[in-house]
């Protein structure tokens, strides 16, 4: 019976047909099972006797798979999506493209290289231990190059690179010829906030003041008068900035920078996320996007940390020397012999000096006076009565122009910079590097009449402890209660019944008193 | 980073500004290896380097034959010479991490800080000054570091039946979409997180490869 003979099958039996099973599994890749390809080999060496077979047994299985009738190509095929990284090559391909044809190549070594030797300052960085990698700056050099191109501009360096969570900035510094580079589109932006109240027509008059004794009344509260960003060329505006994320995408142009958003970049503390259009949330608000924030940032590191030997810039020699303005420009001096390595390393920093302006805490370089243009415009005197003349600010002062480092603030006993020699072998070609406290990142080398500054960081300022954002502002308090207004609660619908009920009594004794009367007619 | 391949594997992370010079290149190439052989290390990795003010630290880990706990800690302030790190017990390690501020850059440097007031009714008694080694809140720095950011593809490490844990030769890397997913990373810590994980989740795990933490478990989570 067959039942029986099912039982009766020993493990023995049951392992060989295990391991048949086994052997006869198809392989996924290439289709054969190891079975039929083992009786293969058999019977071919069988059939051709060579001498020494188990030596060759190996390349009897190669021929016997190479022999074989195999399908050619599966119907469905895989199409994986070009990765990342390829499209990005793809992009950076343009920048190792060479457009210039061999005469025009010649006479553009004539004119001044407007990109600087990013490679040779990349060198001189990676002495000091800062930087990016060889080929991201050349990649870099080649983006400044196609940057240069597109646009007509004066100077062009690399500012540096900062980090986002999601993607990084690539910092280009630039200053146009004169007269160009104006973006009509970034002027219209400005929105101007007129704080004055709006001008009424005399003839209305009369019509609204019926309408006045019924609307609500308006808010007293007058904005604080809106801080006018400085010129281009001027001040925090002095340079423009370019960014791209990775060299090969096209720069985009950042907006110049407000005195509103200077100031409330100094209030909060964002990591940047690499997109130009992210919202940047933080009490107090922030007038802007991430590009807003981003420029403002750049012009605040500018400002603090770019810093040349002293000696390699000079004020122009005027012949009026007006002390009370501010000097804000300065050329390269052509005599600059370059200073010892123990003169750049030596730890009160008075061998280097700050060559951006200072940034005043109103968020300008030049001090502007808020009150002074409220004076100036037309009021109705009415409206000159009731508003109260603001007192008279106090105009901000900052560290002039050129001033050295050992000038700067000093962090709970952390010096604001750090030195350090490149190599501790050779003083004669040592490179001296100095690396800021307050911003980490920004960084700045010397020697002999080279210098140059760069920054690869975070974008956040050194802040010991932890950030505070400012609390919201306490709500509004209600209106005193006292004699001229007074809150009492509503009536209860018992007591509403209890008044007309009152009153309903009080209507019918007058009409009872009134038809007494009559009758007495 | 393997101490073998280091020029080479630094490339990689020079978009991230993580470079170093050639003398500390060279010096480390050098250093390392004789610190390899002197201490009688499996291999040395070079954990990297903290900043200081007047100077820095780098770190170098030596590894025995189990690459997860078999580590000890070496610092060096020039690449030349190598000093192994202390060992710290549980109270020595809360009050070097409570240290705020910058690394000095000198070994020797004590720092000191406040320690509030505990129990106090009076309110203006002031807490005791507890004063802490530089070496020893390096030591504790270096291992919070570790703790909360050292991670591994997965796969990379095989824990073998004698609980031993090892690099894994066949580990032929992860492919794109792998290498995009928060899932295909772990902490290379000993686990913390993995006992609490329920009975089905754990069923799904292979012991020779799923025994550290998953950082997408972390929090806080990841937004975008």
């Amino acid at each position: 019976r067959p039942g029986n003979r099912v039982n009766m099958a020993t493990s023995e039996e049951l392992a060989f047909q295990n391991a048949k099973a086994y052997l006869l599994k198809n392989s996924t890749i290439s289709g054969i099972n190891m079975y039929d390809h083992l009786s293969q080999i058999i019977n071919r060496v069988l059939d051709e006797r060579p001498d020494n077979a188990v030596d060759v047994v190996g390349d009897l299985s190669r021929d016997l798979k190479r022999t074989a009738f195999t399908k050619e190509s599966e119907t469905i095929q895989e199409t994986e999506s070009p990765s990342g990284a390829v499209a990005l090559a793809q992009a950076q391909a343009k920048l190792f493209e060479v457009t210039t044809e061999p005469e025009e190549a010649e006479a553009d070594e004539d004119l001044q290289p407007i990109v600087p030797n990013v490679a040779e300052t990349a060198f001189y960085f990676e002495q000091t231990g800062v930087g990016l990698s060889r080929e991201e700056t050349f990649r870099i050099f080649l983006a400044l190059k196609q940057l240069s191109k597109d646009q007509p501009m004066e100077t062009v360096r690399f500012w540096g690179k900062l980090f986002g969570t999601l993607g990084n900035y690539i910092v280009a510094e630039v200053e146009f010829k004169d007269g160009e580079g104006e973006d009509e589109q970034m002027e219209g932006e400005e929105g101007d906030a007129d704080p004055e109240l709006p001008q009424r027509d005399t003839s209305e008059d009369q019509e609204d003041e019926e309408e006045k004794a019924d609307e609500p009344p308006k808010s007293q509260y007058k904005p604080p008068p809106v801080i006018p960003r400085e010129e281009s060329r001027m001040g925090t505006n002095k340079k423009i900035y370019f960014v791209t994320t990775e060299p090969g995408i096209p720069w985009v142009r950042l907006p110049p920078v407000t005195p509103a958003q200077i100031a409330m970049a100094r209030k909060t503390k964002k990591f940047l996320t690499g997109r130009l259009d992210a919202p940047i949330v933080s009490n107090p608000p922030f007038p802007g996007n991430e590009s807003n924030y981003l420029r403002a940032q750049i012009q605040r590191i500018s400002a603090a940390t770019h810093v040349s030997p002293i000696n390699y810039y000079q004020f122009e020699e005027d012949e009026e020397e007006e002390e009370e303005e501010a000097r804000d420009s300065f050329v390269v001096n052509t005599e600059y012999e370059g200073m010892s390595y123990k003169e750049l390393a030596d730890p009160s920093l008075s061998g280097w000096v700050h060559h951006v302006q200072y940034i005043l805490p109103q968020g300008r370089c030049v001090w502007y006076n808020p009150v002074q243009k409220a004076e100036e415009e037309f009021e109705d005197e009415e409206e000159e009565e009731e508003r109260e003349e603001p007192d008279e600010p106090e105009p901000e002062k900052g560290p002039p122009l050129l001033t050295p480092l050992s000038e700067d603030t000093q962090l709970e006993g952390q010096p604001p910079w750090s030195t350090t020699l490149s190599t501790s072998f050779a003083t004669s070609y040592t490179i001296v590097g100095i690396h800021s406290n307050q911003w980490p990142g920004a960084h700045a080398f010397a020697i002999d009449r080279k210098f140059e500054n760069v920054y690869v960081g975070w974008g956040l300022k050194y802040q010991p402890g932890c950030f505070q954002p400012a609390l919201p502002n306490q709500g509004e308090k209600e209106h005193p209660v006292g004699e001229d207004i007074t809150e009492t609660d509503d009536p209860t619908p018992e007591e509403e019944a209890a008044l007309r009920a009152a009153q309903e009594g009080a209507d019918q004794e007058e009409e009872e008193e009134e038809e007494e009367e009559e009758d007495d007619d | 980073m393997d101490a073998d391949g280091l020029h080479l594997s630094l490339d990689y992370l020079g978009s991230s500004g993580v470079i170093l010079s050639t003398e500390q290149k060279a010096s480390l190439q050098n250093s390392l290896l004789l610190l390899k052989n002197r201490e009688k290390f499996a291999s040395v990795e070079l954990w990297g380097k903290i900043t200081g003010i007047q100077g820095e630290y780098f770190i170098a880990q030596g590894i025995g034959n189990d690459k997860l706990s078999d580590r000890k800690c070496h610092y060096s302030t020039d690449c030349r010479k190598w000093a192994q790190l202390p060992k710290l017990d549980d109270s020595a390690r809360a009050r070097a991490l409570k240290v705020e501020g910058r690394f000095m850059g000198d070994a020797s440097y004590e720092a000191e800080y406040i320690e509030p007031p505990v129990n106090s009714s009076d309110p203006h008694a002031t807490g005791q000054t507890v004063v802490v080694r530089e070496e020893d809140r390096l030591t504790a720095v270096v291992d919070a570091i570790s703790h909360d950011v050292a991670v591994a593809p997965r796969g990379a490490y095989i824990k073998n039946p004698q609980e031993v844990v090892l690099r894994n030769r066949s580990f032929r890397g992860l492919s794109i979409a792998e290498a995009s997913n928060l899932n295909s990373y772990f902490h290379f810590r000993p686990a913390e997180e993995l006992d609490k994980k329920s009975l089905i989740q754990k069923a799904n795990l292979d012991k020779a490869i799923d025994f550290l933490d998953c950082i997408e478990d972390d929090i806080p989570h990841v937004i975008s």
